[in-house]
């Protein structure tokens, strides 16, 4: 058997890290801190399929506090933190809380629903896409999960392994915080210092 | 160069990005995503073994168990056969190696790098 090196051998596109994912290397969790009121941006809605092939909609969820989190079966540091996610599932669901599990497995329901079996979890998981990745502004690091209002707006984003604790702090401030009337109030300015309107239905406003 | 009814063989290698380490040929774990190449059809060469190095048994923060991983830079060896009939002249095999990457605290999709060997058959 003769050793040859052939030709030159290139390698395309295989510069892992930095430049296909872009520059970020592990960083520290950051304090947890919600985005003021006014900042919030209305979570994407999306329907996608259960374990059970019915549809769920994010929107199912308005008038709760949701924890969407974005993972999958490979993901080590998601796994950390899915035993968490369980906790706050059954200390606060009857507080208006869920969490809502999107799996990014390719191989979907085939890889996701063994490892659902086994560790027993507790809440919802729908299998997500590249298009519901899109939908978030781009999903590459797993895990990243999204705290979302009440209101249906995203209070914080946290992308990589966090805290238990700062996930806790989050969601007990989310529950504690006044519903807000009328639904998502996306894009509107609140007066400086004073309350926040309520929006009237259409229709009311300057009847006779 | 190579010649016909030959067994050859060529060293690819890999480039890991400081911070992250990607799942060895044999991961440890049975949901892990392992390195795998796969040859594209329409080369002249027979593929043959590929043949990882030994890998790393690193810890992670977010892992009980030290993990099969590469990291940083390595080789790894591809065998091929070159047939009796092979056409003389210059030649491309093309294949896809399948990588999942993490860093201490995040993991990313798996993705496919281009492998590209070019050979001259006598």
């Amino acid at each position: 058997m003769s050793a040859l090196r052939l030709g030159a051998v290139l390698l395309t596109g295989f510069l892992l890290g930095c430049v296909i994912y872009g520059c970020s290397p592990a960083r520290p969790a950051k304090a947890a801190s919600l985005k003021p009121d006014g900042q919030r941006h209305a979570a994407p809605d999306f329907a996608l399929k259960d374990a059970d092939g019915k549809t769920v909609r994010l929107s199912d969820y308005k008038g709760k506090v949701v924890l969407l989190d974005f993972w999958a079966t490979y993901c080590g540091p998601c796994k950390i933190e899915i035993p968490w996610f369980m906790d706050f599932e059954r200390k606060h669901k009857d507080q208006g809380f869920a969490v809502l599990g999107v799996d990014m497995d390719d191989e979907g329901w085939d890889a996701v629903k063994p490892f659902v079996n086994d560790v027993g979890i507790n809440y919802r998981i729908v299998v997500g896409n590249d298009s519901t990745a899109d939908m978030f502004g781009g999903i590459e690091a797993l895990p990243t999960t999204f705290l979302i209002d009440r209101a249906g707006k995203i209070a914080d984003v946290h992308v990589g392994l966090t805290s238990k604790g700062e996930f806790e702090n989050a969601i007990e401030q989310l529950l504690q915080a006044p519903a807000h009337g009328g639904g998502i109030m996306e894009g509107r300015e609140h007066p400086a210092g004073g309350p926040r309107r309520v929006p009237l239905a259409a229709g009311l406003m300057g009847a006779r | 160069m190579v010649k016909r009814g030959a067994s050859i063989e060529a060293k690819i290698a890999v480039s890991v990005k400081p911070g992250f380490h990607v799942n060895s040929n044999t991961p440890s774990e049975e949901y892990l995503i392992p390195l795998k190449l796969t040859w594209l059809p329409g080369g002249a060469l027979e593929p043959g073994a590929v043949v990882f190095p030994k890998p790393q048994m690193e810890k992670y923060e977010f892992s009980d168990k030290p993990l099969s991983v590469f990291t940083g830079d390595f080789d790894f060896v591809v065998k091929f056969k070159v047939p009796e009939a092979a056409s003389q002249g210059p030649g491309i095999m093309l294949g896809k190696l399948r990588y999942q990457a993490c860093n201490n605290n995040s993991c990313f999709p798996p993705k496919n790098a281009d492998v590209r060997l070019s050979y001259q058959v006598q």
